[in-house]
């Protein structure tokens, strides 16, 4: 039975308002409202920068994915079928860079390889060269930190996957003759093409979208992202409008483009019986020591970034490791106002645009699933939009459409107010409470409610007393998830913070800009933590990490009814 | 005929946990043996020994002589059906059938004939193209039994084959999957928790309990003379009644209940003169009497089940216990005082020395 409430008709276009209309909006402002033309479209096609950010753009993706792939994988069949000492531990520390904001491995990455890091002044004092060995920049450098935040996907999916394979299967293949390697092949990595696929397009879609590393080390080479934001800078906003239309079609095809793959072979593999027995390698101390040595490696930027913020100021030089170390740019994080503004920003900010986010991403839910109103789908697409696009995307949108005051068409001028970047975190949110609150929703038996609306709760005291307690740990997983997006966001911000709204990634960039090192990385540190803290306290609700990122990464596919 | 199939004494614990002790058994060349015991009995594990998807603690596992203890799953050519079939779901009937084909040295030429001659052989003629998931419950185990029967392994193991079928089917499969086996005539184990299935599939049936094989043997005598109190109870229905042993010699033997009165009996295993014994009875060897016959245990009836011309009444016997008997769907009613005695011409109660735990 399909209802006719007034709140599904409500929640609908209160987030078409918030999620459709800016896109629509920004649409037709590149194609030069008020008179319609396609002037800007042609002026795109004709410069050959604009062609090489594109392409560069996909190009940047697909070897994201394929890097990312090559390292995710194999570590992931590593950790899941083999036993060695530290296993673990180690499996968790590798999967870390997953929770922490780009820009902090961005920071954390040119602290240990940069030109002025310490990789480099070693092979300096090495070569007494006055010169540095090499410079991280262009796209080989925004690779190598792609594929070193990025791999996590493949690790987590590969992971997950394999933990859900029926060890009966490769029983099975082994009992009719096959091998390990026909196992592999035959059998195990068909039957983990859904998790395989679905790791591609999370590593595709978040390269895409990735702002930080083009922005921090492309140096001249630019990508869609970058080039939105210097088309915006220069004061070119129509242009930036066609290029932000261009990125969304990228992003969309390539969304569409993968969840064709993905169902193109729609395979039920049975999740029963015991998961295999993990086998004890003969050289497991060997294994043991190359993991370790891995997660040394992955764990090396971020004790670089804690270790740069104890260096004062002006100290460190042509050392290779610096010559002093204190509290300083710690004490003057905390004691200047000036400084602990970005920080305070970023918290109130995160913190309301979450509550936010979960109370209209459970309501929508609620009223989809619960209220079964004929705008579910609807709704739940709505939900997945800011997904699926880039959020340079978004920024451009809201910027354009909260620029202008025209109540009657649901615009305000909030460009320039505290409210603009709450409202952007809240649209980039919304997929992920959303999500949750969907996914909690529909796993929960509704004869738990039944059972307590016999026994006489209203309502009310349904959702209070039933409903919410037990999708507490799916909500907070997804707020944790959404928090930690928000805290950490670069891409948004540097579009539309204002200098009174600055969150702690502005002021990070700032840091850098003033060669202000220790300060920067004394905010990447705390930003780290704080995400860190985050995801343990409220992300871990009786959930593992991969399946949060599983729950983000279907989250387009709900949106596709 | 020649043992195609031996175990050796195997051993095997999960940490601390023994869950096979000393499992020794042998298979005959094309013979049938059920391995039947109740979940937690091992014999799971022992059937993944024998398939080679564990590695014994201790013992031996030997096919036509050769010692494959050592030799990994992917050698042994075993055929193993699972028991949830384990059909690989991203290929087709035909491929899951062909999927051991080629491990097997059989060329790609020979490959669709073999396929095809083994699917007919599992009444799925022409079924090479369909999906796995869209068939039926009975149609999966049958390409499971033609996917494991394609490469002509040396042994067939099947594990729990018809628990995943609902009760109007598994007849049907169960005979069905005993004419295939038959016809291919290969040495076969298989494991289920079923004493109907055991009975009806196995040429001879193997009870296992707590990791100890208890007994071996055709359905009959462990029906009839079984070895121990566990396979005396686990075998068909029966009540357990204690009581004291008095021996003697063959035939003047007896037990006796609280009250002096002394029943003839056989001793099932070891049971000390003037010890507690737990006297061991089949329904169909009791009946119902006036509770003043001599000889009889007064009762009262406390439950009737209804079977056709006959019935189970289960009579709560003063100081005893509760026994089942067999007799005539008219024979008493719930509440009525009654009499148990041995039944003329049945089986004698079997005598076991009492379970130390219970």
């Amino acid at each position: 039975m399909r209802r006719t409430r007034p709140a599904g008709l409500l929640f609908t276009l209160l987030l078409a308002w918030l999620v459709c209309y800016p896109l629509l909006l920004t649409l037709a402002e590149a194609l030069g409202d008020p008179n319609w033309t396609l002037r800007h479209f042609a002026e795109f096609g004709r410069r050959p920068d604009e062609w090489q950010a594109l392409w560069a753009s996909v190009w940047i993706s697909l070897a994201t994915v394929v890097l990312s792939a090559a390292i995710g994988i194999p570590l992931a069949f590593l950790f899941e079928t083999a036993d060695f000492p530290g296993r673990r531990v180690l499996g968790t520390l590798v999967a870390l860079p997953v929770v922490l904001p780009p820009l902090v491995g961005v920071l954390a990455f040119l602290f240990l390889y940069g030109e002025s890091g310490v990789v480099a002044r070693a092979v300096q004092s090495v070569t007494h060269s006055t010169e540095p060995p090499w410079r991280l920049s262009g796209p080989a450098a925004i690779l190598l930190v792609h594929a070193y935040t990025m791999f996590v996907y493949f690790y987590l999916f590969t992971r997950a996957g394999l933990a859900r394979l029926d060890s009966a299967f490769g029983e099975a293949a082994a009992s009719l003759g096959a091998g390990r390697s026909r196992t592999l092949r035959r059998v195990t990595l068909p039957l983990l093409r859904p998790a395989l696929v679905g790791a591609a397009l999370l590593t595709f879609m978040t390269s895409l979208s990735s702002f930080s590393a083009p922005y921090l080390i492309g140096g001249t080479f630019r990508v869609m992202t970058t080039q939105i934001v210097f088309s915006r800078l220069n004061g070119d906003t129509e242009m930036a409008m066609v290029e932000t239309v261009a990125l969304a079609v990228i992003a969309l095809a390539g969304l569409v483009f993968l969840q064709k793959a993905e169902k193109r072979r729609v395979v039920s593999g049975a999740i029963r019986g015991a998961a295999p027995a993990r086998r004890r390698l003969r050289r497991g101390g060997l294994v043991a020591a190359a993991g370790w040595i891995f997660a040394a490696v992955l764990l090396l930027p971020h004790a670089m970034l804690l270790l740069v913020s104890f260096v004062p100021p002006g100290t460190w030089t042509v050392e290779a490791l610096p010559p002093a170390l204190s509290f300083s740019n710690w004490g003057s994080v905390f004691s200047q106002t000036e400084r602990l503004r970005p920080i305070v920003n970023s918290l109130w900010m995160s913190a309301v645009s979450t509550a936010i986010a979960i109370v209209l991403g459970f309501a929508a839910a609620w009223t989809a699933v619960r209220g079964r109103s004929r705008f579910a789908p609807a709704l739940e697409s709505l939900l997945a939009i800011p997904w699926a696009l880039p959020g340079t995307v978004f920024a451009v949108a809201l910027a354009a459409t909260f620029s202008v005051r025209a109540p009657w068409a649901g615009r305000f001028v909030l460009i320039g107010t505290a409210a603009i970047l709450p409202l952007a975190y809240l649209v980039r949110n919304l997929p992920l409470t959303g999500r949750a609150s969907f996914a909690g929703l529909r796993q929960l038996d509704p004869a738990l409610e039944e059972a307590a609306a016999s026994l006489g709760a209203s309502r009310t005291r349904r959702l209070l007393r039933i409903t919410l307690p037990l999708l507490r740990p799916a909500l907070a997983a997804g707020a944790s998830i959404a928090f930690i997006t928000s805290l950490g966001d670069f891409v948004v911000s540097i579009v539309l913070y204002t200098f009174d709204t600055r969150p702690i990634s502005i002021e990070i960039l700032s840091s850098l800009r003033m060669q202000e090192t220790g300060v920067g990385a004394a905010y990447g540190v705390l930003l780290a933590v704080l995400s860190g803290a985050s995801f343990l306290f409220f992300g871990t609700g009786g959930e593992t990490s991969p399946s949060l990122t599983a729950g983000r990464a279907h989250a387009p596919a709900s949106g596709s009814p | 005929m020649t043992v195609e199939l031996e175990l050796q004494s195997l051993e095997k614990s999960f940490g601390t946990q023994p869950v096979t002790r000393g499992v020794s058994l042998s298979v005959r060349q094309s013979e049938i043996v059920a391995l039947l015991g109740p979940s937690g009995s091992g014999k799971t594990t022992v059937l993944r020994l024998v398939a080679g998807f564990e590695t014994p603690d201790a013992g031996r596992i030997l096919v036509a002589g050769e010692d494959v203890t050592a030799t990994p799953p992917e050698r042994r050519r075993f055929g193993m059906v699972f028991q949830h079939y384990a059909l690989f779901p991203h290929m087709s009937v035909g491929e899951n059938v062909a999927f051991g084909l080629e491990p097997a040295g059989i060329s790609k030429a020979d490959a669709p004939g073999r396929v095809r001659e083994t699917l007919a052989g599992v009444d799925l003629a022409g079924f090479e193209g369909r999906r796995v998931t869209e068939l039926s419950g009975g149609q999966q185990q049958r390409v499971a039994l033609a996917r494991a029967l394609a490469p002509r392994p040396r042994v067939l193991l099947l594990d729990e084959p018809l628990s995943n079928l609902d009760p109007t089917l598994r007849d049907r499969t169960r005979r069905e999957l005993k004419r295939v086996i038959q016809r291919v005539g290969i040495t076969t184990l298989f494991v289920t928790h079923e004493q109907e299935e055991a009975f009806e599939l196995g040429d001879r049936v193997a009870v296992l309990h707590q990791g100890r094989l208890e007994q071996v043997g055709l359905p009959e005598e462990l029906y009839e003379k079984p070895a121990t109190r566990f396979v005396a109870t686990f075998i068909g229905r029966s009540s357990v009644l204690p009581a004291r042993w008095r021996g003697g010699a063959d035939g003047a033997a007896s037990a006796e209940f609280p009250g002096g009165i002394r029943w003839p009996a056989a001793a099932g295993g070891t049971v000390a003169e003037g010890g507690l014994a737990d006297l061991v009875v089949r329904p169909e060897a009791l009946a119902l009497a006036s509770p003043a016959e001599s000889g009889a245990l007064a009762g009262e009836v406390v439950e009737r089940r209804y079977a056709g011309r006959v019935a189970f009444y289960t009579v709560q016997l003063a100081g005893i216990g509760e026994a089942e008997v067999l007799a005539s769907a008219d024979a008493a009613k719930p509440g009525d005082r009654v009499g148990v005695l041995p039944a003329r011409d049945a089986p004698l109660p079997r005598a076991y020395p009492p379970e130390a735990a219970s």
